[in-house]
């Protein structure tokens, strides 16, 4: 046979590869002592240890998220050795039944488990782990495992905080850097800042001797791993006044957002009704009643709803009007009871006031029919061929106020609202058959545009700041932790800052300004100089929505704040008292007592039935 | 046809040297399995609910298999049967990508109810058929590219499905097939570039780059001024340069080539436990864990082992998968070095007369297919105990006869009888 040299060729190949097989086996059986002392010894046992979570405090340091120490009780079933179960029962603050059910358990899976560590008890109290502690030796094949749990001593945020959860299944298909028994933040600022908060799990590696009792450690710990602590996150939340706004919104619908113009920190979010930080702690259990509660208490309306913004938008087509060169201040228009858009008589209502009316004087009697003018001259300004044009120009100018999209915060479960493309009514009106009349609503902010809670608030933070904001967002720098550079850069609308003053005029006339149809005096404050703006939204299900944006100092603005009351009436009736209620409290620490009144008023109502 | 043909006995035309040892290897294997089982929960040996009942079953199915094919099936029954079986195991390999529910991320077993089975392992006994049969063909030599692409197809084919259902290290048992070419006149440059691609892959990984780049030019430098001071004749010597540039550039670019496939190629766990292998990783507890454990195991056992059913590492459950991929640490713990040399040595036997058989066959057929047979048991052998004991990255595939497991049993019986078979023909009608 041609070739039939290769054969012993391979042969000889076998034999060297046997002959290293062979040598490999004779190192590691005969020679190598390491792997039998490690053997004499019997086994390894691993004990993980838990890392310390992050804690999350307030923007002045106080405690919001904090760690309690409870007790696992695990259970090696293969060292169990018979036990007084009633004993057990007493000393675990459980029924003789329970561990019965356990025992059997383990006994029907007893080839599966082997010689596994399981869990048999979670999270018991200090008090209980004493009790058990001092007759531990009377159970061997069970012991105490520390570790760390949510404590919440300070009742604010229970949104923004979120809650976490052991791993399931699922999850670790997804996160093999999990292991199960490892808890992990599933909404709010728990998951957002999960990294940052989770720490990393260590392990300590002990032998076992063939009795299964535990021994030195295994090499001298050389393959221990110490548990490293989560890093504390420094919110922008000032829980003094977050824990007053939830005050404020209890027995409302609705969210109660303030930013601090200056630096885009969030000092307070409130969404209503929403979780309480005691529900926090032991989540689980209060989940079935949470999710199954007609006002979806475990849903983020601050960031996650979209409403019509309602007449706060107004502001926003007067600076739009005013850099479009088609508005001036000074301009007056007439306005008798309403604004008719067509031919045949069509009339978006307005209220009676007196008239003709400027920029400055319609931003505080909230003028529909001055803002329909307004609105008309833009979409149908002449630099532009056509109305959709025009549309998709204000429409960019609207989106830098960060409508229409993400703002980008860092908080999670953002939404976006939305400002309809011109491709819509393209769709749904036939591109070129509509006009000017047909959207007539955008000019009071009705119709589709709808808005999240948060970018209302922050446009008051661009008002406030004359036409500029940084992305709102609830975690400061703080050791260890950076801050992303997005949220210290300034975002700048379309419209010029020269274009602001008549507009805050306005809106401190709203306020300020008594008997002359001023349409936001309740929240006039002595001496704070509250810009504000009423709203008040259609919506479909029900009574109006109240809304109200304002901030405060007019010239040296602390505090922006937004209000959104669903179902609640007009702007005046809810949102503005409690917005500026909220403003007092932060500029003045307290309410005048003056005030004290209308604060019982807001405290007292429930506008809904929970 | 048998009339005039005057037939030897059974005695004689059996190799009943394989046959023992088949025997012997699975025995011990179930005993193993027994010691396996038995650790955890004390049963019988026949007892149906462990693995080592189940596979008293597996190996009375084994036998009938084997008598079976001996005895009934007439041998030339395979070669004609093998294009069909290839197609039909070929598309069993693509259609249980899709069908089979996944296992620990592969996805390789089709579950009819309680019965599950990997085509990859029947695969093992068709494609070594179609090599046979293609390679025996009179006009088949191989050189020429069109031959030597036939073969390669034939091989690469099922590599391909097996490594689209994520059982890479399955595929990997393939490439013992190149020693089956190998044998039959493939260019020795091909298994130097192999290995030349195994050793640069490592070397990158564990050094630097730098080291193995520098190590392919001046073993290019070096192999050329050998080569060239020796040859005379300069056609020869043009042709000889021109080929240690080639590999040359071809050793530099698998240099580079190496970093992609690691980083890129693969996946996690593959990584990882390359680098557990590699000592980049130390992972005791994690991705190092089962070969740790394995070596303890094993380790601890030394010369005489700790006797049956004795050993304390497999006992306590330490050693995953005990009784399928990792059953050789309960060899290594309860028979120790003894124990190990037995069955290495058992295998070697098996292997070098399987090829001892196939050199001494008339057809080219009968040669080809027992060099395949020898090729998969070897590829098995050198991979699943290299990995107990840290030669060979995890890669989960049993060891034949001897692990727990029907569908690996059979297919290695059915792999290794058609060869007896075809070997008694030789023996009957020559």
């Amino acid at each position: 046979m041609e070739y039939s040299n290769r054969s012993t060729k391979l042969l000889i190949g076998l034999g060297v590869v046997l002959l290293l097989l062979l040598g490999r086996l004779f190192y590691v059986q005969i020679l190598n002592q390491s792997y039998k002392t490690d053997a004499d010894n019997n086994s390894m046992q691993r004990e993980t240890i838990y890392p310390p979570r992050g804690a999350i405090y307030d923007r002045n340091g106080v405690l919001l998220v904090g760690n309690r120490i409870c007790y696992d009780i695990l259970v090696t079933p293969k060292q169990v050795q018979e036990f007084d179960t009633l004993a057990l029962a007493q000393a675990l603050d459980t029924t003789a039944d329970f561990i019965r059910e356990r025992m059997e358990y383990y006994h029907n899976y007893r080839s599966r488990i082997g010689w596994q560590t399981l869990t048999f008890l979670k999270q018991i109290n200090s008090e209980t782990y004493m009790k058990f502690a001092e007759q531990e030796y009377l159970f061997p094949g069970f012991k105490s495992q520390a570790r760390g749990i949510r404590e919440y001593p300070f009742n604010a945020g229970g949104n923004l905080l979120g809650y976490i959860s052991e791993v399931n299944a699922e999850f670790l298909k997804d996160h093999p850097d999990y292991k199960p028994g490892d808890f992990y933040g599933r909404t709010g600022l728990e998951a957002a800042r999960e990294e940052d908060l989770r720490g990393k799990t260590g392990w300590h590696i002990y032998l076992r001797d063939s009795r299964g009792r535990q021994k030195a450690p295994y090499r001298n710990g050389e393959f221990d791993v110490e548990a490293v602590p989560g890093k504390d996150i420094t919110t922008t939340i000032d829980a003094y006044l977050q824990s007053y706004g939830q005050k404020l919104m209890n027995g409302k619908k609705g969210s109660l957002v303030a930013i601090d113009p200056k630096t885009g920190e969030l000092l307070t979010i409130v969404s209503s009704p929403g979780i309480d930080v005691d529900v926090l702690a032991d989540f689980g259990s209060h989940y079935n009643t949470l999710s199954k509660n007609k006002h979806k208490p475990l849903y983020n309306r601050a960031v996650s709803a979209s409403y019509p913004p309602g007449s706060v938008f107004k502001m926003v087509n007067g600076l739009i009007g005013q850099q479009d060169g088609v508005l001036h201040p000074g301009m007056y228009y007439s306005c008798y009871g309403g604004y008719v858009y067509t031919s045949s008589g069509r009339k978006l209502g307005c209220h009676g006031h007196r008239t003709p009316l400027n920029l400055e004087d319609a931003i505080m009697m909230s003028c529909n029919g001055y803002f329909c003018h307004v609105m008309r001259t833009i979409l149908e300004n002449p630099k532009y061929e056509s109305t959709e044009e025009a549309y998709n120009h204000w429409r960019e100018m609207v989106c830098s106020f960060g409508f229409g999209g993400r703002l980008g915060s860092d908080f999670p479960s953002e939404l976006s609202g939305n400002i309809p493309t011109s491709d819509f009514y393209n769709k749904r009106y036939h591109k070129g058959h509509w006009r000017f009349p047909t959207i007539v609503s955008l000019s009071i902010g009705q119709g589709e545009i709808l808005t999240t809670p948060l970018q209302i608030a922050n446009l008051a933070a661009i008002i406030a700041n004359r036409g500029y904001y940084y992305i709102p967002h609830v975690v400061k720098a703080s050791e260890g932790v950076p801050l992303d550079p997005k949220f210290t850069e300034r975002h700048y609308t379309l419209v010029d800052s020269t274009y602001f003053p008549s507009v805050i005029r306005g809106m401190w006339k709203a306020v300020n300004q008594f008997d002359d149809g001023a349409t936001a005096n309740v929240a006039y404050v002595r001496g704070l100089n509250i810009c504000g703006k009423t709203g008040t939204a259609q919506n479909p299900h029900g009574k109006d929505n109240s809304v109200f944006v304002c901030f405060a100092p007019k010239d040296d603005p602390q505090i922006a704040v937004a209000a959104y009351i669903e179902n609640a009436g007009s702007g005046a009736s809810w949102a503005t008292p409690i917005a500026s209620l909220l403003v007092e409290k932060y500029l003045r620490g307290e309410i005048s007592p003056e005030r004290k009144d209308l604060e019982n008023r807001v405290l007292r109502t429930k506008l809904i039935r929970q | 046809m048998t009339e005039e043909t005057p037939l030897r006995s059974l005695g004689h035309t059996v190799d009943w040297r394989l046959v023992i040892l088949y025997l012997l290897i699975m025995l011990f294997g179930w005993l193993n399995i027994y010691a396996a089982v038995q650790s955890m929960e004390p049963s019988g040996i026949f007892d149906l609910r462990y693995n080592c009942g189940k596979q008293a079953l597996w190996i009375g199915g084994a036998l009938l298999l084997a008598v079976l094919i001996l005895f009934i099936i007439k041998p030339y029954f395979w070669e004609s049967v093998c294009r069909p079986a290839y197609g039909v195991v070929l598309m069993l390999l693509v259609l249980v990508i899709f069908l089979s529910s996944n296992v620990k991320g592969s996805h390789s077993w089709f579950e009819l109810g309680p019965v599950k089975f990997q085509p990859a392992e029947l695969s093992k006994i068709t494609t070594s058929l179609l090599l046979a049969s293609v390679m025996s063909k009179p006009e088949f030599r191989m050189s020429g590219w069109k031959n030597i692409l036939t073969a390669f197809l034939v091989i690469a084919l099922p590599i391909l499905a097996i490594i689209a259902e994520s059982e890479t290290g399955s595929a990997l048992v393939y490439a013992g097939f190149v020693l089956v070419l190998y044998r039959e006149g493939l260019s020795g440059w091909w298994l130097g570039l192999a290995g030349m691609f195994v050793l640069l892959f490592v070397l990158t990984l564990t050094t630097h780059w730098w080291v193995s780049l520098a190590l392919v030019l001046v073993g290019a430098v070096v192999y050329a001024v050998y080569y060239l001071r020796r040859v005379q004749s300069q056609r020869l010597r043009r042709q000889i340069l021109a080929l240690i540039v080639l590999v040359a550039m071809a050793g530099s670019a698998m240099v580079f080539a190496t970093d992609f496939i690691f980083h890129h190629a693969l996946k996690d766990h593959q990584k990882g436990r390359i680098e557990v292998l590699l000592g980049l990783r130390e992972d005791p507890q994690g991705l190092g864990y089962n070969v740790h454990q394995s070596l303890i195991a094993i380790g601890s056992g030394g010369m005489f082992g700790k006797g049956y059913l004795n050993g304390t590492q497999t006992t306590y459950g330490f050693v995953p998968e005990q009784s399928t991929d990792f059953i050789f640490c309960t060899v290594g713990e309860e028979w120790g070095f003894f124990g190990s040399l037995l069955v290495v040595v058992m295998y070697g036997l098996l292997i070098f007369w399987i090829v001892q058989d196939s050199e001494r066959a008339r057809s080219s057929f009968t040669r080809i297919y027992g060099y395949c047979v020898a090729a998969c048991l070897f590829m098995h052998l050198f991979i699943n105990i290299g990995m107990t004991i840290g030669l060979m990255p995890v890669i989960g595939i049993p060891l034949p006869l001897f692990s727990y497991g029907g569908s690996s049993l059979w297919s290695f019986t059915v792999l290794i009888f058609i060869f007896i078979a075809l070997d008694r023909m030789e023996k009957k009608y020559f």
